[in-house]
């Protein structure tokens, strides 16, 4: 008993690396799931779901919630910087281990308790859960008589992402007292993978970004229960009762969210970005080219990134001028992001790719991340936006730019990392399937969003035809997007498939099967002191091989 | 002949619906070119990542970094140019008032519905109490009985406006936060309760437009629409005239 307990809570980075990942896993799984529902209300709005019966508008848009909750929080939070982080962000810098083991671990378990309330939110809250999206503006979600959903179901919300906001914090302050304090002797900042890089700079995101909304989630909450009135202004009336005796400014959540929301989409992307330099460099057998600008500009886009916020609210009532002054920040963070995509092209320009799985998908982020992000600037124009904002061109933007992307990425590193966490690689052939199927299908259900979106409609809509619009024409369209979907979805069992006949059956990996040269692939301890930077590939054809991070750099000659 | 015409169907279905606004053509050609101007660096970058897949030979040689800082200038051009022309429609539409002689017209977003309010002869608007809300006694702004200019304000379910003339729109929520959102006249701009929001624009094309609800408020969002009915200035003085009659005779009873 005491050793089955030992292994759960254990304390072991590699591990609890899986935890989060198969925690990601679950909140995926639900989130597809809920999304899947949606896509089939949209399409056959009248049919009878099983097990869920006719859809009503409210339970739309509690789906529309949970997606959003769990896919933004649960997933593209957790995989890409805790889960990948703890797998193998000690060995890459030549840690011993993480800074703070015990904390690390308490941020897992807050996280699986976040989750659960969170579930829990949709089954024990007689409304059901919350109907105002993940954003959850008030006085929707204030005001208990707002909607279905807005009682128990909002207060179980605002606790879950109360709780995921301290463990968010408290897995950030591991991670970077880990990198500024644990790296070994010679590991340098210039030596240091772009991986490392990017949790570092999500790291201070985290802390900044999740401080803030664990501010705004206990003022909500303050003004649901303790009768304070930071977001409830004077007069507010709901269901024919006046109910707003304070001063509040529904603006000032919008604020505290945003500042936080805006943030956090870095947090889910930057990640893949150090990630994606990693595998290009390594799959094409060529350095990084520029590594000082690469590395410099994760930074810039997270500093850049904090002051981004108010392009979310260019219409929500802020001063004009202040959407001016966002619209100009927003438009810069794109320059940075351009360097980045000009890098990595000029990595891969010549050539010789290795196109296994792992690369592929890294190709794949490459894409959506090239696609999803040229529509940023766009939208980053206050008076385009203004036609824009909450249409679903704005859902195809951040789904291409932040879940697919974000999602490959995750993939990639699932493919690489595997034979650390199994010792057995994925079956390349499944591998490139599931990557064809998902890179064509994704294309197939964001890419039509964008004209739904100049068309006119807005989110958050459980159908098409309302008293006044039918979009008459966007029917063939929604129909596309919704089999593209499932298609989609039904892609991701040759995933699981291959990860769990891989991970029993896969073939042994062989030491460093990747000939990678972060430590991470190190089968011993390696030297005291790190000589060697990141990337020291060198082209097959120079004759030269490549030098990996545990090589001293005397033994050259 | 039918294939013409799906062609011209599918360019429908990709574009905006028709615009009916003064501002309009600007958003419209603004839209496009930006999306020219996306579209084209999309392809190349495929094209480009194409031609790297399937070049197996590898190249010797690292990429210069000369056509690396041109194609970034080039870029940094672009951005520029998005974000100065924008701007000088978002300044035309937001940073400078409405003419002195637009006209007055208040919107008010409740729970799921759209209320327009029309000054009256008097061209100001009543007091309005939160506490007299009672649209089953045909108050449903609770417009203040006490208060004079509020005798012949006219409260409409329909955005009547005569085309041609500025329209000074006031937005106000009586309950949680909602989107006023004309797609047919390229507006958007939410209404907030606790916040009066101004914005003007001037409708030029007769005709019906949608007007939707673009937050998402609540289990009845997407029933929350109205139309806007752009009409001809003698048109809409007939309308006018006639809910001024109307509204004089409930004041008289």
């Amino acid at each position: 008993m005491k050793r089955i307990f030992a292994r759960i809570f254990t304390t072991n980075h590699r591990t609890l690396g899986i935890f989060y990942l198969y925690l990601a896993l679950a909140a995926v799984a639900v989130g597809t799931m809920l999304s899947l529902l949606m896509r089939f209300h949209r399409v056959w709005p009248d049919a009878v779901i099983p097990f869920f019966g006719i859809m009503k508008p409210e339970d739309y848009l509690a789906l529309v919630t949970m997606h959003g909750t769990l896919m933004i929080f649960f997933v593209l939070t957790t995989a890409p910087q805790s889960g990948f982080a703890n797998l193998v962000l000690p060995e890459q810098i030549g840690a011993r281990g993480m800074a703070f083991p015990r904390i690390n671990a308490a941020a897992f378990w807050l996280t699986v308790v976040a989750f659960l309330v969170l579930i829990s939110a949709a089954h024990i809250s007689s409304g059901g859960a919350p109907i105002s999206g993940w954003t959850n503006y008030p006085p929707l979600s204030a005001l208990p008589g707002a909607g279905p959903g807005q009682g128990l179901g909002m207060d179980l919300w605002l606790v879950s992402i109360g709780i995921f906001c301290i463990a968010a914090w408290l897995s950030a302050v591991n991670m970077l007292a880990t990198i500024l304090g644990e790296r070994r002797a010679g590991m340098t900042w210039t030596r240091l993978p772009m991986t490392v890089w990017a949790w570092l700079v999500a790291s201070i995101l985290t802390l900044l970004a999740f401080a803030v909304l664990l501010a705004a989630v206990v003022l909500l909450f303050s003004d649901r229960h303790f009768g304070s009135s930071f977001f409830i202004p004077m007069g507010d009336m709901i269901d024919g009762r006046v109910v707003g005796h304070g001063d509040g400014s529904p603006l000032l959540w919008l604020h505290l969210f945003w500042f936080f929301g805006h943030p956090e989409v870095y947090i889910a992307v930057l990640p893949g970005m150090g990630l994606a330099t990693s595998l290009f460099a390594n799959f094409t057998r060529r350095r990084v080219a520029g590594y000082r600008m690469m590395a410099g500009m994760l930074v810039a886009i997270g500093l850049l990134g904090l002051a981004v916020w108010g392009h979310h609210m260019f219409v929500s009532g802020m001063n004009p001028y202040a959407g001016t002054a966002f619209a100009m920040i927003t438009m810069a963070i794109a320059v940075p992001s351009t360097v980045e995509v000009i890098g990595w092209l000029a990595t891969l320009w010549g050539g010789g790719l290795r196109l296994q799985a792992p690369m592929l998908f890294a190709l794949g982020f490459l894409s959506f991340f090239i696609v999803g992000g040229l529509t940023g600037p766009l939208l980053a124009e206050p008076a385009l936006d203004a036609y824009l904002h909450n249409t679903f061109f704005v859902v195809a933007h951040f789904h291409l730019i932040m879940a697919m992307a974000g999602v490959f990425s995750v993939f990639a590193g699932i493919y690489y990392w595997f034979p650390l966490m199994t010792g057995r690689l994925m079956n390349e052939t499944l591998g490139k399937l599931h990557f064809w199927v998902s890179l064509i299908t994704a294309y197939g259900t964001f890419l039509p969003m964008h004209f739904a979106g100049l068309a006119g409609e807005p989110r958050h809509y459980d159908r098409l035809a309302g008293p006044v619009t039918s979009f008459p024409s966007l029917i063939p369209v929604e129909r596309a997007i919704t089999y593209s979907a499932l298609l989609l979805a039904a892609a991701q069992f040759i995933f699981l498939w291959n990860v769990f006949a891989s991970a029993r059956r896969g073939r042994i990996a062989e030491a460093n099967p990747w000939q990678a040269t972060t430590l991470e692939w190190a089968d011993a301890e390696g030297p005291m002191r790190i000589e060697r930077g990141p990337y020291e590939y060198e082209l097959p054809s120079s004759g030269k091989g490549f030098h990996p991070q545990w090589e001293s750099a005397t033994k050259e000659e | 002949m039918p294939a013409a015409y799906s062609l011209l169907e599918a360019a429908r279905v990709a574009w905006m619906p028709a615009d009916g606004a003064l501002h309009g053509p600007i958003v419209d050609r603004l839209m496009f070119w930006n999306l020219v101007a996306l579209c084209v660096p999309a392809v190349v970058a495929h094209v480009w990542l194409v031609f790297a897949m399937l070049r197996r030979r590898p190249a010797a040689g690292v990429f210069p970094a000369a056509i690396r800082w041109g194609l970034l200038a080039a870029f940094c051009v672009m951005y520029t140019w998005m974000a100065l022309t924008a701007q000088r429609l978002w300044a035309e539409n937001r940073f400078a008032g409405p003419s002195l002689s637009a006209m007055q017209v208040e919107v008010v977003g409740e729970q799921f519905q759209w209320y327009f309010r029309y000054p009256g002869p008097d061209a100001v608007f009543g007091t309005i109490r939160p506490q007299l809300v009672n649209a089953a006694a045909g108050n449903p702004l609770g417009i203040d009985p006490r208060d004079a200019h509020g005798d012949d304000d006219i409260v409409s379910s329909t955005l009547v406006l005569p085309a041609g003339r500025e329209v000074d729109l006031q937005l106000r929520s009586l309950d949680v936060i909602h989107g006023f959102f004309i797609p047919g006249m390229r507006l958007k701009q939410n209404t907030v309760p606790g916040l009066v929001l101004h914005i003007h624009f001037t409708p030029v094309v007769v005709g019906t437009y949608p007007i939707l609800c673009s937050q998402v408020c609540g289990l009845g969002h997407a029933r929350m629409q109205a139309r806007l009915l752009v009409v001809s200035p003698a048109d809409f003085q007939a309308w006018l005239a006639n809910r001024e009659r109307a509204r004089a005779g409930e004041q008289g009873q």
